[in-house]
């Protein structure tokens, strides 16, 4: 089964000096927030955030409800927006694939796949053996879905005393956090280009296509990096 | 309402784990050294930072309500704080809440 020890060593890494617990905790209690005023009921709210534990599809979920989309509506936009996270998996599994672990524990835990856990993975994944890498994000991505939830809760029935710059405040925390991050990755000059590349192209792309504009400028300021990057190696 | 809530919250889970049930089903036989590892690393990166860059510039919900010059100072200084504290994440963070709610309460 799973490996307590190395699942809790995944869990505690959320305590960590630099975790992005604080960040997601808070941007999940706007979420909660705003899913109150919304007409959501606690049970919904929480039943939400656990099912979906995707912040900005939850966002284009709240949205669309807003405005009356119809289901097939909000599927398409949810899984367009949430389409990064194909990309996500299929560049941090392989790091965790071991033939000693069964498949079910990737199954499962290809649901914790979220920016917060994947960068925390991403930047401690060395430091474990790759027989147990697995059980390690199983609890990584335990403990940033916990904090999600609680965040929601917060959020929920804290929702009153929250005033509109205090939202305001706690909306920009995520992009800024992830902002760091990516920048503190920028090593390479494979991931430095896709960075910039992916800063740059996906809101020119939001001028032609809303919808797309974040898939596209991954790809093509992705692949662009990853060619400038093979070229400048060879 | 209720039971259009419920449908919603079913039809947005079940959108947001197609993408990752899909990743992890067809990463299953790519070795981390690959040159399309690689690509998907590249794609993952740059998809994350036009996500950033489109909930910044051209956000949805509350955040929509700040103005560009306030969405934009609240980054560069953020930004600032990152490097002036060699790298730390949370102080940027929270720097940039509190820099938001200041901004937002005077302009």
């Amino acid at each position: 089964m799973i490996n307590k020890k190395i699942f809790f060593k995944g869990y505690k890494s959320i305590l960590a000096h630099d975790s992005p617990a604080i960040a997601l905790g808070c941007c999940f209690i706007a979420i909660g927030a705003l899913l109150k005023n919304l007409g959501f009921n606690i049970q919904e709210s929480i039943f939400s955030t656990m099912l979906t534990y995707a912040l900005p599809g939850s966002l284009v979920m709240a949205e669309s409800l807003l405005v009356g989309a119809s289901l097939l509506n909000i599927f398409l936009a949810v899984w367009f927006v949430n389409a990064r996270l194909y990309p996500m998996a299929v560049s941090l599994f392989p790091l965790m694939m071991h033939k000693n672990q069964p498949k079910w524990k990737y199954y499962f835990s290809c649901h914790f796949i979220a920016v917060s856990a994947w960068l925390i993975m991403k930047s401690n994944y060395k430091s474990i053996p790759k027989e147990q890498r697995i059980d390690y994000w199983i609890g990584i991505g335990s403990a940033t879905w916990s904090v999600a939830v609680l965040g929601t809760f917060i959020g929920f029935y804290f929702s009153e005393f929250l005033n509109k710059e205090i939202m305001m405040g706690l909306a920009i925390l995520n992009p800024i956090y992830f902002l760091c991050m990516m920048v503190g990755a920028s090593k390479t000059i494979q991931i430095t280009l896709s960075v910039l590349l992916g800063a740059i192209l996906g809101p020119i792309f939001y001028f032609f296509s809303p919808e797309w504009s974040i898939l596209f400028g991954g790809v093509v300021g992705g692949t662009a990096a990853y060619l400038i990057g093979e070229i400048n190696v060879s | 309402m209720s039971v259009s809530i419920v449908y919603a919250i079913l039809v947005t889970s079940l959108a947001t784990f197609l993408s990752r049930f899909l990743g992890a089903v067809s990463s299953q036989g790519i070795k981390e050294t690959s040159k399309i590892f690689k690509w998907f690393n590249c794609l993952a990166y740059a998809t994350l930072a036009a996500l950033i860059a489109r909930t910044i510039i051209f956000p949805v919900g509350v955040l929509n309500e700040a103005g560009y010059l306030i969405r934009l100072t609240v980054v560069i200084l953020s930004l600032g704080v990152f490097f002036v504290s060699k790298r730390n994440y949370v102080y940027p963070t929270i720097f940039s809440a509190v820099c938001m709610a200041v901004l937002a309460g005077f302009f």
